[in-house]
């Protein structure tokens, strides 16, 4: 069981909610992914055509958990306003903090983002704090009270899969209790599986899983490559090593020169 | 009075947040607000005076990654 906060969960993969096709591709994708945990965010209503309303209806009804962002902010006072909104409108301290400190990459600016979790910590929230594979800025969300982390694995939507799994394989060496999900850059399955086999707890998909040929049948191969890559890292992987070793025993092969 | 509703110039009669809100079709809606920046929480709305030329924010659930 993955534990995130107060929230057992079967599955290892968390399911971003934007740039379906259709409403009805996303509800299918997200039973296909068997995602127990979905994100969500917040945009402006017209009082006219109030489309959220519909939206969360669309969610309400899958009855799963939601964890909303603070998608598109670039500043600590946006985003925690944001956070605060979400609380509210979604019913859930849960909040994947965003803090964007540049536009062609969407990194996250680090500084804001402590300074934005400890804000937010104190004020009862749930922090999954969007940050990158630095193990320094990981002790310091820690420190202002986050119990979940969320390294990117490439930048959001470029589906690159992990850019720099030297520097995951030793933020997870180095935090081994805390629950860690793999955010944003996995592109198709077998990134999903290599997160996982590493040892991180989960990963959060949209774009890969949205913006496939087919949502449906991709969010499905998601599923079952996470469920791989788990079954993998606590089945214990084999060192690689430089040089061949024959898995057929020698002893007793035949002189037939 | 004259108010910005998310950048939008609009006229409103009421004189607080919940009052505008109404008037403004998103009555019965799940929303949330803020004014001039600050979050203003879904109890306080009636509380909330507007005075000319406040940024309204009214933010809904929507798509995210």
């Amino acid at each position: 069981m993955l534990r995130l906060y107060d929230a057992e969960l079967s599955s290892r993969l968390l399911l971003g909610t934007a740039r379906y096709p259709s409403p009805s591709i996303l509800t299918a994708a997200v039973k296909a992914s068997a995602a127990e945990v979905v994100t969500v965010s917040l945009r402006r209503e017209s009082g006219g055509e109030r489309a959220g309303q519909g939206f969360w209806s669309i969610i309400r009804d899958l009855g799963v958990r939601v964890l909303p962002n603070t998608a598109g902010c670039h500043s600590v006072k946006e985003a925690v306003t944001t956070a605060q909104m979400a609380r509210e409108v979604f019913g859930t301290t849960w909040v994947k903090l965003e803090v964007i400190g540049e536009d062609e990459t969407l990194q996250p600016d680090v500084f804001g983002l402590v300074e934005a979790a400890r804000i937010l910590c104190k004020e009862g929230f749930e922090v999954f704090p969007y940050t990158t594979e630095d193990l320094v800025v990981a002790e310091r969300l820690l420190e202002a009270g986050c119990r979940v982390l969320m390294p990117w694995g490439a930048p959001i939507g470029s589906g690159r899969g992990l850019n720099n799994p030297f520097a995951l394989k030793t933020l997870r060496a180095r935090l081994p209790g805390v629950p860690m999900v793999v955010d944003a850059g996995i592109g198709v399955p077998s990134h999903a599986s290599q997160a996982l086999e590493l040892g991180f707890d989960a990963v959060l998909i949209n774009t890969a899983v949205s913006q496939a040929r087919d949502p449906v049948a991709m969010a499905g191969a998601f599923a079952q490559a996470v469920a791989a890559g788990r079954a993998a890292y606590e089945a214990g992987p084999m060192e690689p090593r430089d040089l061949a070793v024959p898995s057929t025993p020698v002893i007793g092969q035949a002189l037939l020169r | 009075m004259q108010i910005l509703v998310n950048g939008a110039s609009r006229e409103v009669r009421a004189a607080d947040l919940a009052g505008a809100l109404e008037e403004l079709g998103y009555g019965g809606a799940v929303v949330a607000t803020a004014v001039n920046g600050e979050f203003v929480a879904a109890a306080q709305r009636p509380a909330a005076r507007l005075a000319e030329g406040d940024r309204i924010e009214v933010l809904a659930p929507m798509q995210g990654g």
